[in-house]
């Protein structure tokens, strides 16, 4: 059976994660080579980058980045942030990442979705929408990392990004991201049961009862979470045991490199 | 740990533009192996074991592979009985033919179709499937019976003789994960991005075929 993810994200700004990661065991936190490393270590099924530098103008230290960590890790991960053509894609992937992800940038002009698709392939296409759930019910999109409201309905836009070949969708609620308080079911629910490829759930994951809820309520495919595990009070495998005992299908057998090879 | 066996076999990896290839070798890599990439029908000449990675469409690595005037060496290696090993759409390439966008003829190595997944699913499947293995084989030695695996893909390999299928994973149908005939097998998960015992079966099929060097 296809077991649900668990998908690790970090935001690097300048080749250096931020977010405050403090793992003791670490020599260097904020190297986000060293930080997939040790997620892949203790159980993460698969890992986002997302590059939130302020101008992509030297993609040099991106670049350096997945090229270190396909070095290194045998997971499958995806790359993210300022993507703005077929060329910024090719160079993620070439360089050693599985997916890309766009989001404002899909915005602006879609048909970079189907030319990713065309060039690449769906499968390595994932568009990422930030939506909110508005006073009135609507769910809308939003772009500029949930800054600025589009009028575009979430549902209409996920089912559009999908007909332009997305392979997979990563959806964030801007209500929800970063209270880790849960993730905002309605949304991810109606959502993921509007297109027939996998949706990611971000936004909100402050323990396994919420991942629990966002795959069997919410009906994701992927939970993602970024702060949860950074602290290590959350461990990746306590997290799995728990949502596999609430009937969830996860991967649990988790071999070492060093002990399988 | 790498294997120092593996260090002295020539393991061309093919390159024929299907884009992401660093993976694959960075995985036989890492098992001990020095991998040559490589586009051109010589390589196969002097090659002990060839991959041949891949993702995308079916109709356009069959028209690379055209292009690149590598379909009759690929025949004549895999006729020889010399180690290959297929990954994910070098898996769907092998077979007779693919229906995806259209009906395209393949290398007609493994009889049989690839056809849409059947639907009810999300597609692509994607994620961590849990693989069964049909027989006991020594791709699998160190590998327990039931480890997961990850998979991307649309098609699969509906294979016309069940005896190629060494395991399969179930999406809606029992989806062929790894063939094996003679020194040729094929996976359609990404072994290179299935943790350590995706690179157990690299592994284990370079050391498989480490001891004679082929049939060259």
């Amino acid at each position: 059976m296809l077991t649900k993810r668990i998908i690790g994200c970090f935001d690097v700004d300048n080749g250096r994660v931020v977010k405050g990661i403090s793992f003791v065991e670490l020599r260097d936190a904020g190297d986000p080579v060293e930080l997939a490393t040790l997620y892949d270590h203790e159980g993460i099924d698969e890992l986002v980058f997302l590059d939130i530098t302020a101008s992509h103008e030297d993609r040099n230290t991106v670049v350096d980045m997945v090229r270190r960590t396909a070095d290194r890790v045998f997971i499958p991960f995806t790359v993210g942030g300022g993507l703005r053509s077929d060329d910024d894609m090719r160079l993620m992937l070439e360089s050693g990442a599985d997916k890309i992800t766009i989001n404002t940038a899909a915005v602006e002009r879609p048909e970079l979705i189907s030319e990713g698709a065309h060039r690449f392939g769906s499968q390595c296409i994932v568009v990422a929408i930030d939506a909110r759930t508005e006073a009135d019910g609507s769910m809308q999109v939003y772009t500029h990392g949930g800054r600025r409201p589009t009028g575009i309905d979430a549902v209409e836009w996920a089912k559009e990004v999908v007909e332009r070949g997305a392979g997979e969708i990563m959806l964030t609620s801007m209500n929800t991201d970063g209270h880790q308080d849960g993730y905002d079911l309605p949304l991810t629910r109606a959502v993921s049961e509007a297109v027939g490829v996998p949706v990611i759930a971000s936004g909100g994951a402050g323990n396994a009862q919420h991942m629990i809820d966002a795959i069997t309520e919410g009906k994701a495919d992927a939970v993602l979470a970024a702060s949860i595990f950074h602290f290590g009070t959350h461990p990746i495998m306590d997290v799995k045991r728990q949502m596999q005992a609430a009937g969830i299908p996860m991967r649990m057998e988790h071999a070492d490199y060093d002990d399988v090879l | 740990m790498s294997d120092p066996r593996l260090a002295d076999l020539d393991v061309i990896i093919l390159d024929y533009g299907a884009g992401n290839l660093r993976s694959v070798v960075r995985a036989v890599e890492r098992v001990g192996a020095k991998p040559e990439v490589a586009s051109v029908p010589a390589a196969l000449d002097e090659a002990d074991v060839v991959i041949l990675p891949g993702v995308g469409a079916a109709a356009d690595t069959m028209h690379n592979l055209r292009a690149r005037q590598l379909v009759e060496p690929i025949h004549e290696y895999i006729a020889a009985d010399r180690p290959f090993l297929g990954v994910c759409m070098g898996l769907q390439a092998l077979m007779t033919v693919s229906l995806e966008g259209g009906e395209h003829p393949c290398l007609d190595v493994l009889e049989g179709q690839v056809v849409r997944l059947p639907e009810g699913r999300k597609i692509p499947h994607m994620g961590w499937n849990r693989v069964e293995q049909r027989r006991s084989t020594p791709l699998f030695d160190g590998i327990p019976d039931g480890a997961h695996f990850y998979f991307v893909h649309s098609y699969y390999c509906d294979m016309a003789d069940p005896n190629d299928v060494v395991a399969i994973a179930d999406y809606g149908a029992d989806v062929t994960a790894v063939v094996e005939r003679g020194r040729l097998a094929a996976t359609q998960f990404h072994p290179e991005k299935s943790g350590a015992y995706g690179l157990r079966i690299y592994r284990n099929f370079l050391l498989e075929h480490s001891g004679n060097g082929g049939s060259r």
